[in-house]
């Protein structure tokens, strides 16, 4: 049978917005669980970047491992905007035209749509800026390191669009790749289809509960460390075992 | 005996004539009293009877069936026969659906569209056969499978799930819901020969099922109720799994 060809790009380009936006949406999930240690202690917290580090692995720390994969998430995180950009309204028109479409239709999932478009287009601003300081400043993630940033670098107003544009743009992601590819579709498909929408929004309440919980914890860490901005945290009871035994 | 009054009900339509250089697009409100079961073709033909007998739109079957009373009502796409105006509040809109051409006030000429989306497709059986043989007996096929493809053949071709697609109000060379349905429909069916290649070529790119934004509004405004999202989603690992031969 003769061989037909077919153009595979508009194909590979839905595989790879779909594959970087879970493997995005996984990581942050997880993220938000890392960075929430805090809310156990800062001991806790400490061994959670020190594990990122490598030093269980190593014996020493190593920041540069946190440079490689905060790298290589800015690089999934530049495709996936890359990719996505073709779902944007290409011009002013178009736009006013999917708001009043928006607007007169009332539909809950193409108002979601437009929460996604508009939260995706806030974090090529946020997302890149943390991203390119996580990069670049390895070593700076820590009890007091972390709280410093945030209140004496005043990055909290940042951290606080960044966390509801992840998390808006996060969970409505998982929802949309769900129904996108019949995931869960299970025998009746309305009833899967309005679970998955409860869930999407436990899921958005929870990551952001916890994200704004752990946002005012390392602000109070931040205000209580103001005067010794810069000063690195040392595990106490690391440091009075080993008091103790010289 | 307690006499309970009807209620009177505030149409409010979009009125246009596209073929009058003078007219121009208004809404006009009519007032009615709601009968019981009253449906809004119902309440559509009594302004044409007792108000304004130039109101223009569309209807054949009254039952469903047709597709022909499809309009945006309160913003949302549907068909006039089958809603009961006891299901809506006492202040109605009525707007013809966008995207398709416009005859005049709620007529729109959904054929042209669905025309070219058919020949466009090719929505028909590619069985390979160079003559056609009409005492050939058909291929059999399973019940479950039967029923599977009577499903999606179920369409009325209203236009509701190209009205309610926010994609196509974007980019309006994409087929839509009723395409992409159409396609699963011939893809399901054994007795269409052609190959994955050959409907990849036909739907795997912007204006087919990549095109899709999985929105959902063509689902949910369906008055036949389709599985489209399902079959969406079908076509989709379908047309990623050629992509990767």
């Amino acid at each position: 049978m003769k061989q037909i060809k077919i153009d595979k790009i508009p194909a590979r380009l839905d595989f790879i917005q779909s594959a970087s936006g879970l493997i995005l949406a996984l990581f942050m999930w997880a993220h938000m669980f890392f960075v929430s240690t805090i809310l156990l202690g800062k001991d806790v917290m400490y061994s959670v970047t020190k594990f990122f580090e490598g030093e269980y692995f190593f014996g020493e720390s190593y920041p540069i491992i946190v440079t490689i994969a905060a790298g290589a998430i800015f690089i999934i995180f530049i495709v996936h905007a890359l990719v996505a950009l073709r779902k944007f309204p290409s011009n002013y028109k178009k736009y006013a035209i999917m708001k009043n479409h928006i607007k007169s239709l009332n539909h809950t999932d193409t108002t979601l749509w437009f929460w996604q478009v508009f939260t995706g287009f806030a974090m090529f601003f946020l997302g890149s800026v943390h991203l390119y300081i996580i990069m670049t400043n390895p070593s700076e993630i820590g009890p007091y390191a972390s709280a410093d940033r945030v209140v004496t670098e005043w990055m909290w107003p940042l951290y606080i669009l960044l966390l509801l544009a992840v998390e808006i743009h996060g969970s409505v992601g998982i929802y949309r790749l769900a129904l996108k590819w019949g995931w869960f579709e299970g025998s009746d498909t309305k009833k899967s289809r309005n679970n998955l929408r409860k869930l999407k929004y436990a899921i958005t309440i929870f990551f952001l509960t916890l994200g704004f919980l752990t946002l005012a914890a390392y602000i109070k860490i931040g205000i209580e460390h103001k005067d010794k901005a810069g000063e690195r945290y040392h595990q106490v009871t690391k440091t009075v075992q080993q008091g103790a035994q010289q | 005996m307690s006499e309970e009054k009807n209620r009177i009900l505030k149409i409010s339509i979009l009125r246009f004539d596209p073929n009058d250089p003078e007219d121009f697009p208004h809404m006009q409100t009519f007032e009615i009293e709601e009968a019981h079961g009253m449906t809004l073709f119902i309440a559509l033909n009594e302004i044409r009877e007792h108000h304004d007998n130039s109101l223009k739109f569309d209807f054949v079957c009254r039952a469903g069936i047709c597709g022909s009373c499809s309009m945006l009502v309160n913003g949302t796409p549907t068909l006039a026969c089958k809603t009961l105006t006891s299901k809506l509040g006492v202040n109605i809109s009525l707007a013809p659906l966008p995207l398709f051409k416009l005859i005049g006030d709620l007529s729109v000429y959904t054929g042209q569209w669905m025309r070219y989306l058919n020949q466009h497709l090719e929505t028909w059986i590619h069985n390979r056969e160079k003559e056609l043989n009409v005492d050939k007996l058909e291929e059999r096929m399973e019940p479950e499978l039967a029923d599977e493809i009577y499903e999606l053949e179920r369409c009325i071709e209203c236009g509701c799930c190209v009205a309610g697609c926010g994609t196509i109000q974007m980019r309006q060379e994409f087929i839509g819901a009723v395409g992409l349905n159409k396609v699963a429909r011939y893809h399901l069916d054994p007795r269409d020969k052609r190959s994955d290649e050959e409907y990849y070529n036909l739907i795997g790119n912007e204006d087919g099922v990549f095109g899709c934004m999985s929105l959902l509004g063509c689902e949910d405004v369906c008055p036949k109720s389709l599985p489209l999202q399902v079959k969406i989603a079908y076509l989709r690992r379908m047309m990623i799994k050629t992509s990767m031969k």
